[in-house]
């Protein structure tokens, strides 16, 4: 279980995250929409402690994430995360970038890794790619690899931020599908989404981000069907 | 053109003092490196308290003419009462000033490598060394390598100041020849030149293969 209480954070003179909580459990799919620059993808890595937060506190299983006797490299371990952009290791084939994590961090076999890594390749759909540089993949192939490198690590919690906003729109359905497989094998997923299709389908609740708060939390129907706050509405007048 | 003056034994002469050029230039570039990678991450990594100061020091070291510091190297390593050949003292005066522009290239290089790469690689649960050594050095090598060329044979060629502090090294070689036979310094200064590009060329040669090679995966 995820649980975010009264979470606060400055870069500098600008509050990015005003105290947000949020509570997600084990097989949910929360998906978090709202306008840009209003604090997302701050959350998101602050959940797996790649931010420091200034007040409140992240328990992850009930570990606190920012405490000092956290190890935060094994902490990690059980949270996977898919950026926007940019999550290919360049240098590295599609199979590389996937047993790196495995063969370094959990310190398996090259033989155990690739066993794992081809297994996790061939659910997104790669297996025909696994020598090939991301350099050479589309935008869609390297999103759906950087998923199978989350999920190569077994972990409990899947975090996603706008991982198809850098796409052409035909590479986003592939990308879609391979997440909502996902939800429905019982993953625990953030999901950070301008997909509000995916976000009213596949997930148990939907959260409205708005300058470093959320202002609404609800089921899908409540939120897309009957948003109580103004601020919803209106957003979600701007984008569908 | 053939028939000179020049004797197989002066030609073995060159070659010696081609021998110390190489050795210089290795040991100092080698040196140099590792000092230099270490000084680039710590000035690209460390808070500004530490690496201010780093970076002032190696300015210096890149702002003074080499002939300069070696002289002066020269007269002061005696002054301290250690004791030191014109040999150490060049490698060790061509080691810092090879490091000196060697930690901007590996500062630059790092700082190349994109922060959302780095991220990716830490949510995997890499460690800070484990990203270094895996995601950044390898991606910073492939900006940095064409620059350490460079900065490889221009050190290179740098080592010729080392005469003035008396390591005959291959141009102060060919000037020796040429004092002893005034009528061939052409010839002479020919030969030496050749030797220069029969070493920089493999050099530069397998630098552009590299980097062909590592296109290809881009
Ligand atoms: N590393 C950073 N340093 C300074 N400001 C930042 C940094 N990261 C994000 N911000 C700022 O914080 C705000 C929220 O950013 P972000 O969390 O990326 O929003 P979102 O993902 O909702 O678009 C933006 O104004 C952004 O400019
Ligand atoms: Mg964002």
């Amino acid at each position: 279980m995820i649980e975010i209480e009264n979470v606060r954070k400055s870069f500098g003179q600008l509050e990015v995250l005003k105290g947000v909580s949020l509570a997600v459990d084990r097989g949910e799919v929360v998906s978090v929409i709202g306008g840009s620059g209003s604090g997302k993808s701050t959350l998101l890595m602050c959940i797996n402690g790649l931010e420091p937060i200034d007040s409140g506190r992240i328990l992850v299983d009930g570990v606190e994430v920012h405490a000092r006797s956290t190890d935060l490299n094994k902490l990690r371990r059980k949270i996977g995360i898919v950026f926007q952009q940019w999550n290919a290791f360049p240098h590295l084939t599609v199979l590389e970038n996937t047993t790196l994590a495995l063969r370094k961090v959990l310190g398996k076999s090259r033989a155990e890794a690739d066993a794992i890594a081809i297994k996790q390749l061939e659910h997104v759909g790669l297996q025909d790619k696994l020598k090939v540089f991301p350099g050479k993949l589309s935008g869609g192939q390297q999103q759906r690899m950087a998923i199978a490198r989350a999920l190569a690590m077994s972990p409990s919690y899947m975090l996603f931020d706008e991982v198809t906003s850098a796409l052409d729109p035909q590479l986003v359905g592939e990308v879609l599908d391979t997440m909502r497989l996902l939800a429905d094998e019982g993953m625990t997923m953030i999901v950070v989404t301008h997909e509000m299709g995916f976000a009213r389908e596949v997930s148990n609740r939907v959260a409205f981000f708005k300058d470093g708060l959320i202002h609404e939390i609800g089921t899908p129907k409540q939120i897309f069907e009957q948003p109580q706050r103004p601020e919803t509405a209106e957003f979600l007048g701007s984008v569908l | 053109m053939l028939d000179t003056a020049l004797s197989l034994n002066d030609l073995r002469f060159l070659m010696l003092g081609a021998g110390w050029t190489l050795l210089i230039t290795a040991i100092s570039v080698t040196a140099g490196t590792l000092l230099g990678v270490l000084f680039g991450v710590a000035r690209a990594q460390t808070p500004v308290w530490v690496s201010l100061p780093i970076g002032f020091v190696l300015d210096i070291f890149r702002s003074v003419p080499l002939l300069i510091q070696l002289v002066l190297f020269n007269s002061f390593i005696p002054i301290l009462g250690l004791r030191a050949t014109p040999f150490s003292v060049s490698c060790l005066v061509l080691a810092l000033y090879t490091s000196a522009y060697c930690s901007e290239i590996v500062r630059g290089g790092v700082a190349a490598v994109p922060q959302t790469t780095r991220r990716a690689a830490r949510s995997l649960g890499m460690t800070w060394g484990q990203d270094m050594v895996e995601i950044v050095f390898p991606l910073a090598l492939r900006v940095m390598f064409p620059s350490w060329i460079g900065l490889t044979l221009g050190v290179m060629k740098d080592t010729a100041l080392v005469a003035w502090i008396g390591v005959i090294e291959l141009l102060k070689s060919s000037q020796i020849l040429i004092t002893r036979m005034p009528s061939e310094p052409l010839f002479i200064l020919g030969i030496a030149g050749l030797i220069y590009f029969l070493i920089s060329f493999p050099i530069s040669r397998l630098g552009a293969r590299l980097e062909r090679k590592w296109r290809e995966n881009d």
